[in-house]
């Protein structure tokens, strides 16, 4: 992080302002809570992140070999329920994209950068970052959600198979933080 | 009366119209608790920063409240709501896998998204590699995930497996949430030295 030294002088037009400060943790997540509500309400489903990956993924297995598309288990429930452009989950994301590019800008906070800790390389970290998205990927096809369509969805409506998840997600991450401290301390 | 998508015929264009709302919504506060940024995010693994715990244990509440009211009052059918179908190996086996490419990755995906739409590469990058894992997971894993699906139990809920009113359990998780709270903001004193 640059660290910008502002004058006693009035502040120039070149001067970034702050950004603005995150939101009380307990209000961002009531706010979440009525977003999640009003998702079980209008489309009696909760919320999901990476169902949208595999409609993705299973489109464009399909545009390279339907006949393979079709005897891929995974491709060929996806593709059953349409291709990406008709898919719930997708528009859902594209939404959260708005919404989180809308908040970011407001906010003072959009900027292109690279999140890590003062230890690491930004190409360090883009690496872990790729190769974490791919681990994360994996275990969230496995246990067939993620926080989103597993941990806040299935919590929520007292789902026991998604409690677990919760457990086994928030073990497994302690378990491992020490490892990689140097990442982010 | 709710949910809308059994009581109502919503055509498509609407139906992901509202996805986009919902979307929105879940976006906006995504990034307004900070949860675009990975060292916000990770921050919960090393306790100096619990805001990760807080904000879903909250939404968490707010939406089981909101359920239980509005099916009391009777606005609400659970039974028409969508659960997953429950497998506790996978639900363990899938969480560990998910918890360790957290803290590497930095993100979880819904979060990933926020990053790279406020400009974060490493957003961009985790977003990849859930693609490709989405993809080596249908061509490899298929039949695995075939496996996984035929040994899930559908429908299954608390208050359903064990005849307790869905009332008890809001208010255990409204108990566990302050008490957690509590608990949380003295970690937080406690571990204020690791913040880098």
């Amino acid at each position: 992080m640059n660290t910008i030294s502002v004058s006693s002088n009035a502040p120039r037009a070149v001067t970034k302002a702050a950004p603005s400060p995150f939101w009380n943790p307990y209000l961002a997540g009531f706010g979440l809570g009525l977003v999640l509500l009003a998702a079980y309400l209008i489309a009696g489903r909760g919320l999901g992140a990476t169902g949208a990956f595999s409609s993705v993924a299973a489109w464009i297995a399909n545009a390279i070999s339907p006949e393979h598309a079709q005897a891929t288990a995974v491709h060929a429930r996806y593709l059953q329920s349409g291709p990406p452009w008709t898919a719930w989950l997708v528009y859902l994301l594209i939404g959260s994209a708005i919404g989180s590019a809308a908040s970011g800008y407001a906010a003072g906070r959009w900027s292109i950068s690279i999140e890590r800790g003062p230890r690491v390389t930004d190409g360090q970290r883009l690496a872990f970052a790729l190769v974490g998205g791919i681990i994360a990927g994996v275990g969230a096809k496995i246990a067939r959600g993620c926080t989103s369509g597993q941990a806040l969805t299935g919590a929520s409506i007292l789902n026991p198979g998604s409690l677990v998840f919760m457990v086994s997600v928030f073990a497994a991450a302690y378990a491992v933080a020490w490892t990689y401290r140097k990442e982010w301390l | 009366m709710f949910p809308l998508s059994s009581t109502m015929e919503l055509t498509q264009a609407v139906s992901l119209g509202l996805a986009v709302l919902i979307g929105i919504g879940f976006g906006f506060f995504l990034e307004k608790a900070g949860f675009g940024s990975a060292r916000k995010l990770v921050a919960v693994f090393y306790f100096y920063d619990m805001a990760v715990v807080k904000v879903m244990f909250t939404a968490i509440v707010t939406a089981m409240i909101g359920l239980f009211v509005l099916s009391s009052a009777g606005a609400l059918d659970m039974a028409e709501l969508y659960v997953e179908p429950t497998n506790y190996p996978a639900a363990i086996l899938g969480g560990i896998v998910f918890g360790a490419g957290f803290v590497i990755g930095g993100y979880c995906p819904g979060t990933s998204l926020t990053a790279a739409a406020t400009g974060r590469l490493d957003g961009v990058a985790f977003l990849a590699g859930i693609f490709v894992a989405s993809y080596a997971y249908a061509e490899f894993l298929s039949g695995f995930d075939t496996w996984l699906a035929s040994s899930a139990l559908p429908d299954q809920t608390l208050p359903v497996l064990t005849g307790i009113p869905m009332g008890w359990f809001v208010l255990l998780f409204v108990g566990f949430l302050a008490l957690a709270g509590w608990g949380m903001s003295l970690a937080e004193r406690r571990f204020a030295g690791l913040r880098p």
